[in-house]
């Protein structure tokens, strides 16, 4: 059993292990994750978590490791702090246009994509969005089959996208390729992909009434009664 | 050879005989003695009286006897001039709260929806397996409705039950519409998959994707609705007219700190369920902001609550990596076939029994000395992932699970080739507000919609059935708030219930423990912050 209060220590082990968190040094133990290390030193975290499951994208996080140049995107809440990594969570939070639109007005899903994310299909190939990525996404590919009007291929793409928006600041075209990929993705399921029979007939049953004399005789029942019919007979 | 190493040893090399043994479903008099004696919510020790209050008399769990009898964290003078007018006010951001606010607003209300953390950030987003939903041929929405009470230990309410049932094939159409896109079969048909506790497969799944799926495409379309969203501002008191009907709410701008006060002509509550109140102990596969808000809100206007003593302690919580603690592992392991395994090899429990029956065998396992454990200290018992592929073919574990896959891979452990050790986390509130059919309270003008909402599940919600009881429920409750809204006037807005439940309070000599709702759980450390070198460049 854990004790709550220790949330901010949990996966703590070893050897203390230098971070520096908004640009201060801290002294942490190894084995926990940004989010814990930001609780750990003292941080109250309203803005930057959310599911704490590596779901929602609220834990956005930029960080650079140990002599390494390069700038990361991570989560907070499944990322590990490492000796002498440095990071921020970054809340984010852009004011990034997200496309107003009705799907239900849409007859040519793949040309509308033009409309309303026109800058789309000005990408310029510089692979940001797909470094960017803590979901190991090819965003930038998804980004080409979305203007090549390959809905389906998007959809199963971006199945794994958190809408933590981290590619959106990176895109030197001013795309947001998440938005654009939940486009595509919304469209293949509402409007290019057959709706199923299977469904369609049960609905059909239940607004015909087929159910109807069962549900009198079960609602009619007085809990002893209920509770015999539930057992399985089968 | 190491212990750890050992017993895995024998879960990689015991298949067969595992596969060889049929293991039934309990009959309902051994599924009782095995929770009694096992399952969390029968631990007397554990149980407080309600003092005051509609459910004075009753008993449930510390954490929340001691969340009823909070204060207010409202002064008794605020000044309740409102800066928003509203019909219906909705109060959550995860499926129940967005479903609410578009069906309200297709009804033509004037909708505000706030939340505590960002659009989205929820328990919705990480469900992952699945929703249930009476399609195939030989499945109905009766044999749903019988499952689910068998789940629930009969103490469901069957009219809010029949509800959900009979009117999950058209939640499943709504969403289809919207452009969500569960799994399908080669015919184009949707694919479902057998959930614990159900005698037909009827899951429909998004891979292990299921929530998250549903929520963005949920969320999208509120911003498309463009119905106006606060973000970071929960609801921290109701606000009622003078004859105790809901008008309004207080809510907290956490940025700033400062009150913002809404009067509104229905208020639906879906904030969701309690998991960071971390009952009993219990490390949550919840999310941040799960602190049972509802039910003290609700409360304190004089609703009434429903199974607010049972909550849900879902089997398969990981406990080892460590940072994995309380995380879910999905039940879609055992539906597609995995077994649970103790620290000699051996099976020990239906892995399609009921939550409640799966969760108290792994306690008792773990309590008779045949539990795993940990380096830091935790106990466990194995869950066969890589059985998976063996059953159903190399890359299945990949193609239906990418986000476990995904999650472990992260901390260096294959889930294709390892089996990983689970325990029990808390994972639901299986109660909650009362509701009827139309998701109203007892309270008039306060509805609510989803976890916060109770009576549905009895006492052991049936998996698959959340999703759905978003969707159906969130539904019902936005149409007839939107509906109330057309008929009422805007109430006056008074704080006569806090007065009177600080009255209560006193007159029972009870000195609250703490103030709620409690927002946020505090993991702050409090200890000295050990200085360190400045990082060279």
């Amino acid at each position: 059993m854990s004790d709550p209060m220790s949330e901010s220590t949990i996966g703590a082990h070893g050897r203390m292990i230098t971070v520096e968190i908004m640009g201060r040094p801290y002294a942490v133990p190894e084995g926990l994750t940004m989010l814990r290390a930001m609780w750990y030193t003292g941080h109250e975290v309203v803005r930057g978590a959310g599911c704490l499951g590596g779901f929602c994208g609220a834990c956005a996080v930029t960080y650079r490791t140990k002599e390494d140049v390069r700038l990361r995107n991570g989560l907070g809440c499944q990322t590990l702090v490492e000796d002498g990594m440095s990071f921020y969570l970054n809340f984010a939070y852009y004011p990034n246009r997200k496309a107003v639109y009705d799907l239900d007005r849409i007859s040519d899903p793949k040309q509308e994509l033009f409309k309303i994310y026109p800058e789309a299909s000005l990408c310029r190939n510089c692979n940001a969005c797909t470094e960017a990525c803590p979901q190991g996404i090819d965003v930038r590919d998804g980004v080409w089959k979305a203007v090549f009007g390959d809905f389906e291929k998007v959809s199963e793409m971006f199945m794994d996208c958190v809408m933590c928006g981290q590619c959106i600041p990176v895109c030197i075209a001013d795309i947001a390729p998440n938005h654009v990929a939940l486009y595509a993705s919304r469209a293949q399921g509402a409007l290019l992909t057959a709706p199923p029979q299977d469904l369609a007939r049960r609905i059909a049953d239940i607004q015909s009434g087929k159910y109807a004399d069962e549900w009198k005789k079960i609602l009619s029942m007085n809990e002893e009664e209920i509770k015999a019919a539930a057992q399985p007979s089968q | 050879m190491d212990p750890i190493e050992e017993s895995k040893s024998r879960v990689l090399t015991g298949r067969d005989e595992r596969r060889a043994l049929t293991i039934p479903i309990l009959t309902p008099a051994d599924k009782d003695r095995l929770v009694h004696a096992y399952h969390p919510d029968y631990k007397k020790e554990e149980y407080h009286p309600i003092r005051i209050g509609p459910n004075a008399g009753e008993r449930t769990v510390r954490e929340v006897a001691e969340l009823l009898e909070s204060d207010s964290p409202v002064p008794a003078g605020l000044d309740l001039t409102p800066q928003y007018r509203v019909d219906v006010l909705v109060v959550g951001g995860g499926g129940a709260g967005a479903t609410a606010a578009l069906t309200a607003k297709a009804l033509g209300a004037d909708v505000l929806l706030v939340t505590k953390l960002r659009m989205g950030d929820s328990n919705t987003v990480m469900a992952q397996g699945g929703m249930q939903v009476a399609i195939t041929e030989d499945d109905s929405p009766v044999t749903h409705f019988f499952d689910t009470l068998r789940g629930g230990h009969h103490k469901n309410d069957p009219h809010l039950l029949k509800v959900l049932v009979e009117e999950g094939p058209m939640a499943a159409q709504w969403l289809i519409g919207l452009g969500v896109l569960f799994d399908r079969d080669e015919s184009g048909n949707l694919k479902t998959k057998k959930g614990g506790g159900s005698t037909k497969p009827r899951l429909l799944t998004c891979s292990d994707y299921t929530g998250l799926e549903i929520m963005r495409v949920l969320k999208d379309e509120v911003l498309n609705k463009q119905i106006p969203i606060l973000e970071f501002s929960p609801v921290v008191e109701l606000l009622t007219d003078p004859d105790g009907r809901c008008s309004g709410a207080v809510l907290k701008n956490m940025d700033n700190g400062r009150f913002i006060i809404v009067s509104a002509k229905s208020v639906i509550l879906a904030t969701g369920g309690s998991g960071r109140l971390h009952i009993e102990g219990f490390p949550t596969s919840n999310h941040y902001g799960a602190t049972g808000d509802a039910l003290v809100l609700a409360y304190r206007t004089g609703a009434k609550l429903a199974h607010a003593d049972t909550f849900q302690y879902h089997p398969t919580g990981s406990v080892f990596p460590e940072q994995l603690a309380g995380a879910l592992v999905t039940e879609g392991i055992r539906s597609d076939g995995g077994h649970l395994v103790n620290r000699n090899g051996k099976r020990f429990v239906n892995e399609l029994d009921t939550r409640d029956v799966v969760a108290a065998a792994i306690i008792r396992e773990c309590a008779e000395g045949r539990g795993v454990k940990t380096p830091s200290g935790r106990v466990g018992v194995w869950l066969d992932v890589p059985m998976i592929d063996l059953l159903m073919g190399d890359g299945s574990i990949t193609k239906r699970f990418p986000a476990m896959v995904r999650q472990f891979e992260r901390y260096g452990i294959d889930i294709r080739k390892e089996p990983v050790l689970i325990y029990p986390t808390l994972h639901y509130q299986n109660g909650g507000v009362a509701i009827d059919v139309e998701g109203r309270s007892n309270v008039a003008g306060l509805f609510v919609a989803g976890e916060a909402s109770g009576g549905l599940h009895g006492r052991n919600r049936l998996m698959g059935n959340s999703l759905l009881d978003l969707i159906v429920f969130g539904k019902r409750a936005g149409s007839a708030a939107a509906k109330r809204a057309k008929s009422v006037p805007a109430g006056k807005l008074t704080l006569s219930h806090v007065t009177r439940f600080r009255k209560e309070l006193e007159k029972n000599g009870i000195k609250p423990k703490r103030v709620a709702p409690i927002i946020l759980p505090d993991y702050v450390r409090r200890e000295a912050i050990t200085p360190a070198a400045l990082i060279k460049p």
